[in-house]
């Protein structure tokens, strides 16, 4: 009895040593991992990266694989839940990376969990790409961590060369929430690169308040009596009806431009008609969108039946980059280490890379210089591109 | 000139906030001697009420009625509802302690509001909700000044409210009641006048006032959130004290004065540095007013 265990045992040991070598001999899968919030506060984010990545790998099975040195290569996607909690995302990270042996991590998409899972796989020299993080944190000092967005600072230069190419404007307001840090921070933004453009004293009122305020009366009659010949202000959906109503009560005709916070669909719900007609930057429109950004929203459409979100057309921009950095690879080795590293050198190497959401270059901190959309609010109350506006 | 005229108009519009919500605290205090800390909330339930109601009127009646009927229909039903809810403040929150330390009585109010806040976030979510206007709102330039018809209406509905209240407080039996309440809250009752009956109808006409404080509101900034009374209700509150505490008519002047310091403030100065400035100039008449411009004199007799 005691042989034939010792037999079977032996057995075991040789057979499973010979599959061990068939293993190496077996081809090299290229895995992408997605890092996204499929259940807690944020579902639909979750599900916006999920169907575009299905959508990306779609493609990717048509063409029967990605092509690197010559040789095509299956893809395989590892789809993991973080519930939008920060400690999820970094164990799924951890897991992505240690156990399924992933070669590029796609997500998480909030900041909130982008910047600590960023950590782990900077640790781990895995290439990372948030599609929708907007925390310069996230970047910073990581050289394995990318974001397939721009920052928040960023849309002040640019909505400052959107107003002086479209009106010719030369003196602008100012109007801000001085308690809150994404407004502060855009404010300040914009009026070094306003006055920078039409010269010291340009921005004619410089005016805030404090989160909660619903009266902007004294600050808004201030601004009309500067002469500014149009408004600024980077504030969220919950205050931008009461500033648009208000401004208009006191006779303020000129425009009102804002940013990426007007974006929410509240906006228009709680603005209305005092709404339509006004401008703002974003990283994508739905409305209006041409070419391959049509493209795009078509088939998620037609696929999942709603227009996609930005969420969704950034995750789409932020694979298709990883597919290229991974195409100009000399060779997939098939020693995960190196490939991570070698796919890193040539993320960063990405030159004009033309995303449905603009085209893309790397800076050093991975951050893309890409260009914005301006959005207008049209005549039905929808976000529709407008132009594409560069810094 | 025009400048001064425009901010004067503004300032009319938002102490008028000031000033109907703060007369909620005065009342109230006049006749129990604690302070409502709910009235914040209780104004923010009355926007909300006020909310439901003409959002109701506007989708049935729009057709029928003219928009006046509407409007006062609105503003009495809203009225009576939310006298309702400052009579619920008053038996739950306020009536079990009256016997209690003034500062428990406090704290209930604190609690009762945060009651309201959370509750209205579990039923309605923190989805805010617009208010919907009651009326065609139309801009006038005036020699460069601006003003529309809902600015009028909440300076014209404000004071035509307070002179109301004087009405009530000056010329009625209840009136007197309350008025007696707040000389002697001991020799009242004695006389049989029954404190269970003044305290709720105190809180109701608060409650009802900053009902309607609530439906102007919800005209001028028509965004609904609930923590929306609490800040407003807090400045309000200072400007109950301000104007001596348990005085109406110090509270309405306070509640004036205090939206007139807001405006002006950040006309003059920078305004970042607008509530600075301003609740320093507070801080300042209270450090050589310390009673406010109507109250009585601080006596060891006052229990709060």
């Amino acid at each position: 009895m005691r042989k034939i265990a010792f037999l079977l045992a032996v057995a075991f040991v040789i057979a499973f040593a010979f599959s061990g070598c068939g293993d190496k001999e077996r081809e090299t899968v290229i895995k992408v991992g997605i890092n996204a919030p499929l259940t807690g506060d944020i579902p639909k984010v979750g599900e916006g990266s999920k169907y575009a990545a299905q959508m990306w790998l779609e493609d990717i099975e048509k063409a029967g694989g990605i092509e690197v040195g010559g040789k095509k290569y299956k893809v395989e996607l590892v789809i993991e839940d973080n519930e939008s909690k920060s400690d999820s995302a970094v164990k799924a990270n951890t897991k992505m990376i240690t156990q399924d042996d992933v070669l590029v991590i796609v997500g998480p998409q909030s900041s909130a969990q982008a910047v600590p899972a960023g950590e782990v796989a900077n640790n781990y020299k895995t290439v990372m790409i948030s599609p929708w993080s907007t925390n310069p944190a996230t970047t910073l000092d990581r050289p394995y961590v990318f974001r397939g967005c721009f920052l928040d600072p960023f849309q002040g230069p640019v909505v400052a060369n959107f107003i002086t190419e479209e009106f010719g404007f030369t003196k602008a307001a100012v109007l801000y929430d001085v308690a809150s840090d994404y407004p502060k921070g855009l404010a300040e933004v914009f009026k070094a690169a306003w006055e920078k453009k039409n010269g010291a004293g340009s921005v004619v009122a410089y005016e805030s308040f404090t989160t909660k305020d619903t009266d902007f009366s004294s600050q808004l009659t201030k601004i009309i009596r500067s002469g500014a010949e149009v408004l600024f202000t980077p504030q969220y959906y919950n205050e931008v009806p009461l500033i648009v109503k208000q401004a208009k009560d006191l006779g303020w005709t000129g425009p009102i431009v804002g940013s990426d916070s007007w974006g929410s669909a509240e906006t228009v719900e709680l603005c209305g008609e005092p709404c339509y007609g006004l401008f703002f930057s974003s990283h994508y429109a739905a409305a209006g969108a041409k070419g391959a950004t049509k493209e795009f929203i078509d088939r998620y459409n037609t696929a999942h039946g709603y227009i996609p979100d930005d969420v969704a057309a950034l995750t789409w921009d932020a694979l298709r980059l990883a597919q290229q950095a991974i195409e100009n690879v000399s060779a997939i080795t098939g020693k995960i280490e190196t490939d991570r590293t070698a796919v890193r050198d040539s993320l960063a190497k990405v030159k004009d890379f033309a995303g449905i959401t603009g085209n893309m270059t790397f800076t050093e901190e991975g951050d893309p210089i890409k260009c914005a959309v301006i959005v207008k609010i049209n005549d039905k109350g929808e976000y529709e591109f407008y132009k594409s506006v560069c810094p | 000139m025009e400048y001064f005229l425009q901010n004067l108009i503004n300032a009319l519009q938002w102490g008028s906030f000031y000033a109907v919500i703060s007369i909620g605290y005065s009342m109230v205090y006049g006749v129990l001697m604690v302070f409502n800390f709910a009235h914040g909330d209780i104004f923010m339930i009355g926007t909300y009420i006020g909310f439901a109601i003409a959002t109701f009127f506007i989708a049935v009646f729009s057709a029928m009625l003219p928009t006046w009927v509407i409007f006062a229909a609105v503003v009495i039903i809203t009225m009576f509802l939310a006298s309702w809810v400052g009579v619920f403040v008053e038996v739950v929150g306020y009536r079990p302690l009256r016997q209690a330390p003034r500062a428990s009585a406090a704290i209930t109010g604190l609690m009762i509001g945060i009651i309201f806040e959370t509750g209205i976030l579990i039923f309605l979510g923190a989805k805010r909700l617009s208010f919907p206007p009651l009326m065609e709102s139309t801009v006038y330039n005036f020699g460069g000044v601006y003003f529309t018809n809902v600015k009028v209406m909440v300076i014209v509905i404000s004071l035509l409210l307070m002179l109301a209240l004087h009405w009530l407080i000056q010329k009625t039996k209840w009136g007197m009641a309350m008025r007696a309440m707040s000389f002697d809250f001991l020799a009242v009752p004695l006389m049989g006048v029954s404190i269970n009956i003044i305290a709720p109808l105190t809180f109701a006409i608060g409650a009802g006032l900053a009902s309607v404080a609530g439906i102007l509101y919800g005209q001028a900034y028509p965004i609904l959130d609930p923590y929306m009374g609490v800040l407003i209700g807090w400045k309000a509150f200072v400007a109950a004290i301000l104007g001596g505490r348990g005085s109406i008519k110090g509270a309405a002047m306070a509640g004036y004065l205090l939206g007139f310091i807001e405006i002006f403030v950040a006309m003059i100065f920078p305004s970042t540095f607008r509530d600075l400035i301003a609740y320093s100039i507070i801080l300042l008449i209270l450090t050589y007013r310390p009673r406010g411009f109507f109250g009585m004199e601080y006596s060891t007799k006052l229990r709060l």
